[in-house]
């Protein structure tokens, strides 16, 4: 068995070996080989480690030398022929590498934004098989897909099709809540889900266990949430307050979930029996089977062998078999939303998958793939362009026997150390930036050095841009006729100017775009930042009623604040001022379609409501006191008169359920939900009973705001001691929903200068590559009187006729591309005409100032010194 | 002066190479070292002085006929040079020049102090 001499080792050995030893050596190694099978040594691992022990300088052979291998030689060469023609032009090399490194930090950048988004949620194990459950609805011939569902739907799904889920989790909604613990309060975001939750989700457990939410007093905190509590001190097995009533005990700690994730930001998680003892309006939904109410989340994990197409298809009817006639109308559908789609695919048109964040990938990464072919345009524009100086290089080269296919080696071995240097220039820039980039993209992006991966994408951006920029001056280069070139006959061709002239043309159709994009979606946030909302934004601030003691308290807190004249108004609402909670059905009027079923927006306020937000009637009155029919008024706004169809509104009896209520007052649209949407139809009506959430204050615009936030807090704190004090600024909510296109607003801005700065150092390469070639033209010129003048027209002309033609290209296809853009949002700014002018003159005043940096240089030198070098 | 560059261990395999007399090769040569010098040698460093040696033409070395017992691979015998014999007695002169100028009072153990 152990009688042959390994093969492999030996093998090795032959390859590395220097041949005027290899024979000699290896019949030592046989020799000993042999002689340590006789004394029954391990003979085969000994050679191994003979060979690797050989494996040295003066036992290895020469790699380069030998006749056969001698590439290795050559690409040494090569790469110091590269290096040296770096050396001699520098401004060049400079321009080249620099362009470069900007188009290759942005498609790194990219590459990372994509890759973070394509990996949402991932860091959940179970990621394949977690969904959500949702229900369809139609109403009124549109189909709304909804996440809120009912209690009865998660048991059904347990006892009836246990055997397709793994887990099936009841969730309340996320929210902030009270904790306490002794002196310390903190109000954090967390939720009430079953005790499936933990492995579902595979949160990972610093300490305890997973498998603690059985019993209905535990709660597992977040790393952080543990520490701002508790120091450094063991969590485990202490007690916690929730709602200042609630008491529960810490049975485990997760680590933090990471941005990326869907559950992001939840600190805690308690028992969802927790949450149906807390409310008795849950348990009215629990005990009497309530299918109507949709005031919960549910999620589920589904078996490993399930597929979830199928399992969505089996639930579908799920509630409409258990609802009555009634609520079949609306056809409700249950379906599975799986969580690979949560986040990229999450928009919904009319009950079918509509888009989502993976519109942006798409958008980005197309501009990434553009940035980088803008940046390879230079590469190849400045070497086509200086290739009258390698031309004789080429001749000579040529005319010793070199082959065309070895030249291009040549060439695109030039190309490959340049992108290399780039790369490597890229990755500093990108390590600079990146904490700005991920507070602009909200993310918490780090360049993977440890990942395999990341070196391999590396490297095959390397190669993809070398190979790109260096294709075709190489492939030009190489195509030269020795004879031509060396005789001095040679001249570059018409094909090479002309394929310029194209890219050149690309490069800024590229950048055009990018700035029309760029300014329409500044004008569109500016557009619906400066939308009218209906209500006094800046001095209504609102604090959530987070426990019971709020309600107690209120009516002190608000006799108090007016006595501090911090406070003009006080009010109590539903809703918050920038959402609408609560939406209702069940209306009908005199005149009204039959076939029509009406929803509303309901909020329930305090009378005093809109002197404190200060909104404006327009017909009628608002609710007041000394009328004590009010409880049975309504408010309306505009948009409802033509949606409900009325001509004389005030007076109006509308019935809701089983009562009449009537129309007192109408006033203009509030601003509620997403600025770019139409206002819906909204009602308001006098909270009946503590349907309220908010209370909101409208505070005293002669009162620095830092003052009479203290002066609130302190009554605050007096009244409602268990609670930490928290308010939330009307402007700030409102201008939190700009977040997401001011986020594209600025990645686009920043987009559209790299392109035009990689463009304009492309162009500034070429005007120079010009203007030296036009040296002893110029010097002529002026010798016979040219004005400086009409130089620098000569020389500016052919590039700003260029630009003149990218913008006739350009902005076609920039006012179809965002005009499809725009249709994204109900409430949209026009395209103005002027933007494209703008955009069109400012590419052409930039290219101008870009060329003229040389054109004047080359226009204004003596003329002697052109001429007198012969 | 520079003139004979012999390290300890080129030295040692010089010295081996020439107790062997006709029989210098790869195996016999490292074996003869481990013996005597009762240390370890591997190949690599053995068959690296050896080349090196050879660069500064202070071995010679013939191929031998092939040989049944070693899969017909040939040995590669190494003799000295003349320019290696200098070399050697170089060294050896040089050492005990240096053995000699050493005082007495030097290696008498009882003066050794710390």
């Amino acid at each position: 068995m152990n009688s042959i001499p390994p093969k492999y080792p030996l093998k090795f050995f032959r390859w590395f070996c220097n041949p005027e030893f290899t024979e000699d050596i290896e019949g030592d190694l046989l020799e000993r080989f042999e002689k340590r099978k006789e004394k029954g040594k391990p003979a085969k691992w000994l050679l191994t480690t003979d060979v690797l022990r050989l494996f040295r300088p003066g036992i290895i052979r020469n790699f380069e030398g030998t006749k056969k291998l001698n590439y290795y030689g050559m690409l040494k060469h090569n790469l110091k022929i590269g290096y040296r023609t770096l050396l001699r032009k520098k401004t060049h090399s400079l321009i080249n590498i620099g362009g470069l490194a900007l188009g290759l930090s942005i498609a790194i950048l990219i590459s990372l934004w994509v890759h973070d988004e394509l990996i949402f949620n991932t860091y959940h194990e179970n990621y394949e098989d977690v969904a959500q459950v949702l229900q369809k609805q139609t109403i009124n011939g549109s189909i709304g897909v909804q996440s809120s569902i009912p209690y009865p739907l998660g048991d059904e799904l347990r006892n009836k099709y246990g055997s397709d889920f793994k887990h099936v989790v009841m969730s309340s909604w996320f929210g902030d809540y009270v904790l306490s613990h002794g002196e310390t309060v903190v109000s954090q975001r967390g939720g009430f889900m079953e005790h499936g939750t933990p492995q579902m989700l595979s949160l990972k457990m610093l300490k305890g266990a997973r498998d603690v939410l059985n019993d209905p007093s535990s709660i597992l905190l977040s790393q952080s949430l543990a520490k701002a509590i508790f120091g450094n001190d063991d969590p485990i097995g202490k007690l916690l307050l929730i709602y200042n009533e609630a008491e529960v005990i810490v049975r485990g700690v997760y680590e933090d979930l990471p941005r990326n994730s869907r559950f992001y930001n939840i600190q805690f998680i308690a028992t969802w029996e927790l949450y149906v003892s807390s409310q008795e309006w849950i348990q009215i939904a629990r005990d009497q089977k309530d299918w109507d109410n949709n005031s919960f989340q549910l999620f589920a994990q589904i078996e490993e062998n399930s597929i979830m197409e199928a399992v969505s298809e089996k639930i579908k009817m799920v509630k409409f078999d258990n609802v009555g006639e009634d609520e079949r109308v609306h056809k409700p559908e249950i379906f599975l939303n799986p969580m690979k789609d949560w986040h990229l695919r999450s928009n919904w048109e009319n009950g079918e998958r509509e888009g989502g964040p993976i519109t942006y990938v798409w958008l980005f990464g197309t501009i990434g793939v553009f940035v980088l072919l803008l940046a390879c345009i230079n590469f190849m524009n400045l070497s086509t362009a200086h290739s009258m100086g390698r031309a004789k290089e080429v001749g000579i080269r040529k005319s010793i026997g070199s082959l065309r296919r070895q030249l291009i080696a040549q060439f695109l071995t030039e190309s490959i150390l340049v992108a290399s240097i780039a790369f490597v220039v890229a990755i500093v820039i990108v390590t600079a930036v990146l904490p700005e980039f991920n507070l602009l993209a909200d993310k918490e992006m780090v360049l993977p050095f440890e990942s395999v991966y990341f070196w391999m994408t590396g490297i095959a951006f390397i190669l993809f841009t070398g190979l790109l920029a260096g294709s075709y001056p190489a492939i030009y280069l190489s195509s030269f006729r020795p004879v031509a070139v060396l005789k001095g006959t040679f001249k570059t061709g018409l094909s090479a100017s002309v394929l310029r002239k194209g890219l050149v043309i690309f490069q800024f159709t590229v950048s055009v775009i990018l700035i029309v994009s760029t300014l329409v979606v500044r004008e569109q946030i500016s557009f619906t930042s400066n939308r009218p909302t209906g209500y006094d934004l800046e001095s209504t601030i609102m604090v959530e009623m987070q426990t019971q003691q709020h309600y107690d308290a209120y009516n002190i807190i608000k006799d108090e604040l007016s006595k501090s004249q911090v406070v003009l108004e006080t009010a109590i609402s539903s809703s918050p001022l920038n959402q609408v909670w609560n939406v209702r059905d069940g209306f009908t009027w005199e005149g009204m379609d039959p076939d029509f079923t009406p929803f509303f927006p309901v909020m329930w306020i305090s009378h005093n409501y809109g002197k404190t937000v200060s909104w404006n009637i327009i017909q009628g009155r608002d609710f007041s006191r000394s009328f004590p029919t009010d409880s049975t008024a309504l408010i309306i706004n505009e948009t409802a008169i033509s949606y409900m169809n009325l001509k004389e509104p005030i007076g109006k009896t509308i019935r809701w359920g089983s009562r009449d209520f009537k129309i007192i007052g109408v006033i203009a649209d509030i601003l509620r939900e997403s600025p770019f949407s139409p206002v819906r139809p909204t009602i308001y009506s006098i909270d009946p009973h503590s349907m309220s959430n908010f209370i909101l204050l409208k505070l005293n615009p002669e009162i620095p705001i830092a003052q009479a936030a203290s002066t609130i807090e302190e009554v605050f704190i007096k009244h409602v001691p268990g609670s930490p004090f928290e308010f939330d600024f009307a402007s700030e909510k409102h201008a939190r929903k700009f977040r997401g296109i001011k986020r594209i607003g600025n990645l686009s801005t920043i987009f559209a200068i790299l392109a035009i700065l990689i463009s304009c150092l492309g162009l500034l390469g070429l005007a120079s590559f010009m203007a030296e070639q036009r040296t002893k033209e110029i010097g002529i010129r002026k010798v016979l009187g040219a004005s400086i003048q009409s130089l620098w027209r000569l020389l500016s002309k052919e590039f700003v006729l260029l630009v003149s033609v990218s913008c006739v290209i350009a902005l076609p296809i920039a006012f179809f591309a965002l005009k499809g853009w725009l249709q994204n949002y109900e409430y949209r700014t026009d395209l103005h005409w002027w933007i494209f002018l703008y955009a069109g003159l400012g590419a052409l005043l930039i290219t101008l100032l870009t060329v003229s940096f040389r054109s004047i240089k080359a226009a204004v030198a003596n003329p002697v010194d052109a001429l007198r070098s012969e | 002066m520079k003139k004979y560059q012999l390290g300890e261990f080129e030295e040692v395999v010089m010295l081996t190479v020439g107790i062997l007399y006709e029989n210098a090769y790869g195996v016999s040569i490292k074996k003869e070292i481990e013996t005597r010098l009762n240390r370890k040698v591997s190949v690599g460093a053995l068959q690296s002085a050896l080349k090196r040696l050879e660069d500064k033409e202070y071995l010679r070395s013939h191929d031998s006929d092939a040989t049944p017992e070693r899969a017909g691979r040939p040995k590669r015998f190494y003799k000295i040079t003349a320019l290696g014999k200098k070399a050697m007695q170089y060294t050896k002169e040089t050492r005990n020049a240096m053995w000699d100028s050493i005082p007495d009072v030097a290696l008498d153990v009882k003066f050794v102090t710390n």
